[in-house]
């Protein structure tokens, strides 16, 4: 607990160093003394650390989640084996986000397996940040394998599909 | 009524700014989280926090289900939707009533009158509010009656179409004929329908909205704001009161906002927003956000209320605490939208960690946030880091208390678009004020010239 002369002894510490601003922090209380005068011109880099007290009812949403990740993890695991072949090349998103083969929903996919591709060919979009960004094949070949499914979460490492490279 | 337990269903610094209030209310708080916002700063913040699914928001914060049954779950009596997910959705809000939890926001029933666009306008024009005037027309004799009502220039659109495939702008009656024959044949042609939809072009648009707060029976305004500097639609800067207006088009537009909520008897917090003509000096009615908007820092700032406690005491069934007599405006305020976008590679999303964060403080600046040094930057979500508000006693004060507010701002880790809004504090157009919606990109390939002369020195 803080006492009234607890605080007086923080004020005269202020008072007597060239400090503009004085911050104490003890077990769950943080007292923040500040010189007046410097008004407007204060920066801060304040941090919230408190842990969350996170309640029983998101058992059943930690369930989903966990199988949602199996999913993903195991598409892409399937893929980087493959991928190590030297005349083909994996297609990786721009950015990380998710993954859409065709260009709106009931759509036809941009490309399927066996399709021709130029480097140019956009072969589908990434969805980042709710901005969406094309994928292009970087090479010219034919799509080998498709390896990330519609509306699927892709890291940047992540191939999408393979493009057996024409030579 | 008063609530003892309130559901934030939403994330980000709206989250945030809603649990802010609730605290100062002394209301119990629980934060909604997907899985990739567990340790956000809102989940930190709150007294309890619920997962309600995976980082997709598909799979949580737009999900129904998921948001009601956390309500329910963790016994809150109230729900409050933020903005975007699920805010204007009225199956939530349907959920909510059946299951006692009283959603923040409007009724059911306005919800679905303002949802959707034509049956807004309906209400709208019931309510004597002007919209942008236009008619079908089936042959070139209705399309020139049509014509001569709307002026020029207009727009010619195929009325099966849509996203502005086969519209064309005319300029003068002259040109009207050859352009109709051609937009009714190439509509058959695509559509199978040659009827037209000819509309007024508005060469520069200003985007104007009015604040609104109603209980059900009395609705109030809370002052203007413009929100014309956007790109793509997208709003990156607002301010109140809207500059550069005359006082007459002032009231217009704020009695016309409030005689739509009278109309709808509407209960909550609100914005209609308006295009409105420079050349003509009108304006037409757009759309209503039936919730809070992203923008309203502005307008507390000018008012000195707190928006979030009025629309939660309304939303408790109390009637408004305020008459119109009691609103007044004072100063200036402005709003930079901080968003985690690479702004010189094409607005190019920057998802990731912020490694450091320091933001201002101080009497006349405000920054709305929830980004701290650690905190994710998650894929899912919008890319809004930091809204940066500033007041003033004019506007030229503001826009100098702006740029000396952004210089103090740093975020490290993710690109961010602090930058762009210093250049754009500093733009002479900007500075002068009353820009129009077309400002942004005039703004930008003035950037792209310095740069490109920068390179060439």
């Amino acid at each position: 607990m803080l006492t009234p002369e607890d605080i007086r002894d923080l004020v005269r510490v202020l008072d007597s160093s060239s400090l503009e601003e004085f911050q104490v922090d003890m077990g769950g209380l943080s007292v923040t003394l500040r010189r007046h005068g410097a008004r407007g011109d204060w920066t801060r880099e304040s941090r919230v650390t408190r842990q969350p007290h996170v309640l029983e009812a998101s058992q059943e949403a930690d369930t989903r989640e966990a199988a949602g990740e199996e999913k993903v993890s195991s598409g892409t695991g399937a893929t980087t084996s493959s991928a190590r072949r030297e005349d083909v090349h994996p297609i990786t998103p721009p950015l990380l986000g998710t993954f859409y083969r065709a260009p709106k929903p009931g759509a036809a996919p941009f490309v399927e397996v066996g399709a021709a591709v130029e480097a140019d060919t956009v072969v589908g979009m990434m969805e980042t940040m709710k901005m969406m960004s094309p994928v292009h094949a970087g090479v010219a070949g034919t799509i080998v394998e498709i390896c990330v499914g519609d509306a699927e979460f892709a890291q940047p490492e992540t191939a999408l599909m393979l493009v057996e490279v024409r030579s | 009524m008063s609530f003892r337990r309130m559901l934030v269903a939403n994330r980000g610094e709206i989250a945030a700014r809603v649990l802010r209030t609730c605290r100062a209310l002394g209301i119990e708080t629980v934060q909604a989280v997907s899985e990739a916002d567990v340790l956000s700063v809102p989940a930190r913040l709150a007294d309890h926090v619920v997962v309600i699914g995976p980082g997709p928001s598909g799979a949580s914060y737009l999900d129904v289900d998921a948001v009601v049954n956390a309500a329910v779950a963790s016994g809150a009596d109230a729900l409050h939707p933020g903005y975007g997910f699920l805010s204007e959705n009225a199956d939530l809000a349907r959920a909510c009533g059946r299951h006692g939890v009283t959603f923040v926001g409007p009724s059911v029933a306005v919800l679905e009158a303002v949802g959707d666009k034509l049956s807004a306008r309906d209400h709208a024009v019931a309510a004597g509010l002007p919209v942008v005037p236009g008619g079908q027309a089936g042959t070139p004799a209705d399309a020139f009656e049509v014509a001569e009502r709307v002026g020029y220039p207009l727009l010619v659109k195929a009325v099966g179409g849509g996203g502005g495939r086969g519209m064309k702008r005319v300029d003068a009656q002259e040109d009207l004929q050859r352009n109709l024959e051609l937009a009714m044949a190439e509509a058959d042609a695509a559509f199978g329908d040659p009827r037209v939809y000819i509309e007024r072009y508005v060469v520069s648009g200003r985007h104007i909205e009015v604040q609104v707060l109603g209980d059900g029976d009395q609705v109030i305004h809370l002052g203007d704001r413009d929100c014309s500097v956007q790109r793509r639609y997208q709003k990156l800067f607002e301010e109140a009161p809207a500059p550069h207006l005359d006082d007459d088009i002032r009231s217009s537009l704020r009695a016309a906002a409030t005689a739509l909520a009278g109309q709808l008897r509407y209960r909550g917090l609100g914005t209609v927003e308006f295009l409105f003509d420079r050349a003509r000096r009108e304006f037409y009615f757009l759309e209503m956000n039936a919730r809070i908007q992203v923008e309203h820092p502005v307008t507390e700032m000018v008012t000195g209320l707190d928006l979030v406690a009025e629309q939660i005491r309304v939303a408790e069934g109390h009637p408004l605490r305020l008459t119109q007599d009691d609103i007044s405006v004072t100063g200036h305020a402005l709003e930079c939208r901080v968003n985690a976008e690479d702004w010189q590679a094409d607005f190019r999303p920057s998802p990731g960690t912020v490694t450091a964060a320091a933001f201002p403080v101080g009497d006349h600046v405000r920054v709305d946030t929830h980004i701290q040094s650690d905190a994710a930057v998650p894929p899912y979500y919008d890319s809004l880091l930091a809204k940066v508000i500033v007041h003033g006693s004019n506007r030229d004060e503001a826009m100098a208390q702006m740029a000396h507010a952004l210089r103090r701002c740093r975020i490290e880790g993710v690109a961010t678009t602090l930058d762009l809004h210093r250049r754009l504090v500093e733009d002479d157009e900007m500075c002068l004020g009353g820009v129009d919606t077309m400002f942004f990109t005039r703004f930008l390939t003035r950037q792209e010239s310095l740069s490109d002369a920068t390179v060439g020195a």
